[in-house]
């Protein structure tokens, strides 16, 4: 058996190298200046950058309630089809997934304009011309858009499991629509739900995409601020490191505040 | 019961028209005669023919291509060796492998790009070597190893232990046992990664962007175009993908739909 365990070792190797390794290397570059010293001033310093925190989770936060809420209802439609039905209806919906991201979000782009084509539309009825590009709301729509299909996956995949005689059963013991919902749905569903809150709220919190894209210059989000440190004008990789790992630890805090890991549930949410 | 079911349908009609119109909008204008993105002034292929003649594009995609392959061949291989060793350790390191694996997956994508940068422009000190194609190929593979680790695993799990005894038994080697009966038998999950690794390292932008170097994938080249915004070359190219994706989903599902009705004649 020992013998077996041996294959495994240049991905272990790998992973030190290319993984675990660069994950120092951010928590070493946050704690120090370019000279190598040590310091504080990088995490410190973040403090005037709060504001882009705050906007950063609050609208993370409104995308991912606005995708459970959308995708709820359609993952029970669509897991209560007869089943050659569900797998196309699946297809269809997740089609748009597969088409490359910046497209999708490029779409959007045009749609939004000042002049673009709703505003047009708009126009042709008296109305308008409204300020939706570079708004909030452009870029909550945009995650919405984007992200949709992550919460509807895992809803589905829980709801599939649910056995109509469960819900038949709530309605025959007294259970209106609401009571049906809240009290058999939803707890049947929990896993999904999580999974899914995850799988929009991680990627929505650190987009830089989407709110340069819709967003404009007043939009900035964490993920233009770490970009910007790297790869913009801004160039600080030890500022940078120190937003990344804040950025990290925020993410890892809200996933064991809804609590999944345990390695089923990791498969089951991917594939 | 009629009511539910025509609000079902109302609410499934409009949320397909929302995730489509964009698309569609895309596609449309890809055939505009002018520049204008909303104001269709007459048909045309021009923007298809300019985009055929863009090497720039074109360069693009053939390293996305490129990529994609040796990436995601090495990450099965590295991955699915990986698995097979994991599976056969004791219960506290394996679970604190798999919790290293886990990470590039929950990690937000700008933190593993940032990292990989950090960790890339490090190791320039002390080597010789460009930002560029093989820096990209080793991100690559990086993210898509926990994909074939977890589509492999489950298969391993499922694997009865005393099936690679009994080989043993029947006088087959360690190596002839794994490759005539481990193997096939976990070879679906197997395709499974490879086919998750294929498609992500195609879409990929986020972790290409900061690991790219001098190099150019599709994902930044069009980054790089809506940059600039003013071609519908653009929309030439998203209608041609679309029409790829739609092609190989629907033949993927014909497939399935005719393995499904022969199943259903057994």
């Amino acid at each position: 058996m020992i013998k077996t365990r041996i294959v495994s070792l240049p991905y272990l190797v790998w992973m030190a190298i290319f993984i675990v390794a660069p994950l120092v290397m951010v928590c070493f570059y946050a704690f120090t200046t370019p000279d190598g010293a040590l310091t504080f001033d990088n995490l410190s310093g973040l403090g005037r950058y709060m504001p882009v925190f705050t906007r950063s989770i609050w609208l993370a936060a409104i995308a991912t309630v606005i995708c459970l809420v959308l995708a709820f209802p359609l993952a029970f439609i669509i897991s209560r089809m007869s089943e050659s039905k569900q797998s196309m209806m699946l297809l269809f919906l997740l089609l748009p997934m597969w088409m490359n991201f910046l497209l999708r979000t490029y779409a959007w782009m045009s749609l939004l304009e000042n002049n673009g084509l709703i505003n047009r539309l708009l126009g042709l009825v008296h109305l308008g011309p409204f300020q939706m590009i570079n708004t909030q709301g452009a870029v909550v729509l945009g995650m919405v858009y984007n992200y949709l299909p992550f919460m509807i996956l895992p809803l589905y995949s829980v709801m599939t499991k649910i056995d109509n005689s469960i819900i038949e059963a709530a309605e025959d013991l007294g259970a209106g629509r609401l009571g049906v919902i809240s009290r058999v749905l939803v707890p049947l569903s929990m896993p999904g739900i999580t999974t899914g809150i995850i799988m929009v709220f991680v990627p929505s919190i650190s987009t830089f995409i989407i709110s340069r894209m819709l967003g404009g210059g007043d939009t900035l989000l964490v993920g233009d601020l770490i970009e910007m440190q790297f790869l913009g004008n801004a160039y600080n990789p030890h500022l940078g490191s120190a937003m990344a790992l804040v950025l990290m630890v925020l993410v890892l805090l809200f996933m064991s505040l809804t609590g999944t890991s345990s390695d089923e549930e990791m498969e089951d949410m991917l594939i | 019961m009629t009511k539910v079911k025509n609000g079902s349908k109302i609410y499934i009609a409009s949320a397909l028209t929302f995730l489509y119109v964009p698309i569609l909008v895309l596609i449309f204008f890809s055939f505009n005669k002018s520049k204008s993105r909303n104001l269709f002034t007459g048909f045309t292929l021009n923007w298809y023919k300019q985009l055929l003649h863009n090497d720039l594009v074109l360069n693009a995609l053939g390293v996305t291509l490129v990529i994609a392959a040796i990436s995601s061949i090495c990450a099965t291989v590295l991955g699915t060796a990986a698995a097979v060793g994991i599976q056969s350790m004791k219960k506290l390191p394996r679970l604190a492998i798999m919790n290293v694996t886990y990470i590039p997956v929950i990690n937000p994508e700008i933190v593993t790009g940032v990292s990989m940068l950090l960790m890339f422009t490090t190791l320039r000190y002390f080597l010789n070597f460009e930002m560029g194609f093989s820096t990209l190929v080793i991100a690559h593979i990086t993210f898509n190893l926990p994909y074939v680790i977890l589509s492999v695993n489950p298969k391993l799990r499922q694997l009865d232990s005393s099936i690679y005894d009994a080989a043993l038994d029947l006088g087959c080697s360690p190596r002839q046992a794994f490759f005539k009966v481990v193997f096939p038998q976990i070879m679906p999950g197997i395709t499974t990664g490879f086919l998750m690794a294929l498609t992500y390292s195609i879409d990929d932008f986020v972790i290409s962007y900061f690991t790219s170097g001098t190099s150019q994938t599709l994902s930044i080249a069009i980054y790089a175009m809506t940059r600039r915004k003013v071609s519908p070359e653009i929309n030439a190219l998203s209608t041609l993908l679309f029409t790829v994706i739609l092609l190989i989903l629907l033949v993927m599902n014909l497939k399935d739909i005719k393995s499904n009705k022969k199943g259903e004649r057994k």
